[in-house]
């Protein structure tokens, strides 16, 4: 006990305002970069772009395979079971194929040497207010 | 035959000196085996902080760039990724640093700039391996990892570097 008081005088010592609200400030920083970097929510679509035109929005749902063409070839695109991915790039890195599967909303992968990107999107507006 | 001397003052001896005590702490470091790559205490940043209360903030840029400089080359890392991460780390941490000194030091005290130069380290790497290492999007996923380590060993950093400089200054 006696020496928890010690180390909290101490803590006090070196700890000024500023820094306790600095401090404050980073925590709640961090809680707020975990909840929107780490978002668990299941994607519910993926966005295809190539270079700056969308090439279409599909829903995850339906497996369907899509190819889209880039300045150096063409990219075909794995949809099933709720993921997506790059299967094919005729890109010399394969860093889009390696990427594999992704499944949550926010997650992107991009295929830099062909300008094409996915990103997934989640099921964020209340659709169902809508139809009630 | 022309000899070149290079006339060294007393501040350059300091500055050799004190950095050759953040080059201890980084290799001290450099063996302690790390959970995630990019996790680091950085206690070489209590001297850079120490420096920058006792001598200034030239003398701290200095004596951390040289840090970086010097611990690449013993750890064989000198110009590879490891290095330009460091060194990406340890500018922006410096510039942070430059601009926290100009907050008011009555309320924010070493642990205030301890932490914040944490941040900058992790933002200086991270933007290194965005532009160069690993050009896609997967890395975000570990930004909260990283902030969350450098808020705690920010936060012990600069209480050591607090009790540091509440020290008085010997004579030698």
């Amino acid at each position: 006990m006696c020496n928890f008081l010690r180390l909290n005088n101490q803590l006090t010592k070196y700890l000024r305002l500023g820094d306790s609200i600095l401090i404050l400030m980073s925590i709640i920083g961090i809680i707020w970069l975990f909840n929107t970097l780490w978002s668990n929510e299941q994607a519910a679509k993926v966005q295809i772009r190539q270079g700056e035109k969308i090439i279409g929005t599909y829903s995850l749902n339906q497996a369907r395979e899509v190819q889209v063409k880039g300045p150096i070839g063409v990219n075909t695109i794995h949809i099933s079971n709720g993921r997506a991915r790059f299967s094919k790039s005729p890109c010399h890195n394969q860093y889009c194929v390696h990427q594999g599967w992704l499944n949550r909303a926010g997650q992107a992968a991009i295929c830099l040497p062909n300008q094409i990107s996915l990103e997934l999107i989640g099921e964020t507006k209340p659709y169902d207010s809508l139809n009630y | 035959m022309n000899v070149k001397h290079i006339q060294t003052t007393v501040e350059d001896h300091q500055v050799a000196k004190l950095a050759a005590f953040a080059i201890a702490l980084h290799m001290i470091e450099a063996v302690i085996p790390s959970p995630l790559p990019g996790v680091k205490p950085g206690i070489a940043n209590i001297i850079t902080l120490f420096v920058l209360y006792r001598y200034g903030f030239a003398t701290a840029a200095w004596v951390s760039i040289l840090r970086v400089f010097a611990s690449s080359l013993l750890l064989g890392q000198f110009l590879s990724p490891a290095f330009s991460l460091s060194l990406g780390g340890a500018v922006v941490s410096l510039v942070v640093l430059w601009l926290a000194a100009h907050l008011p030091s009555r309320h924010f005290g070493p642990v205030s700039l301890s932490i914040l130069a944490a941040f900058g380290h992790i933002a200086g790497q991270l933007i290194i391996v965005r532009l160069w290492l690993i050009p896609h999007a997967g890395i975000s996923y570990l930004i909260p990892i990283f902030a969350t380590a450098a808020l705690f060993f920010g936060l012990i950093n600069g209480l050591i570097t607090a009790k540091l400089i509440n020290v008085k200054p010997s004579n030698n």
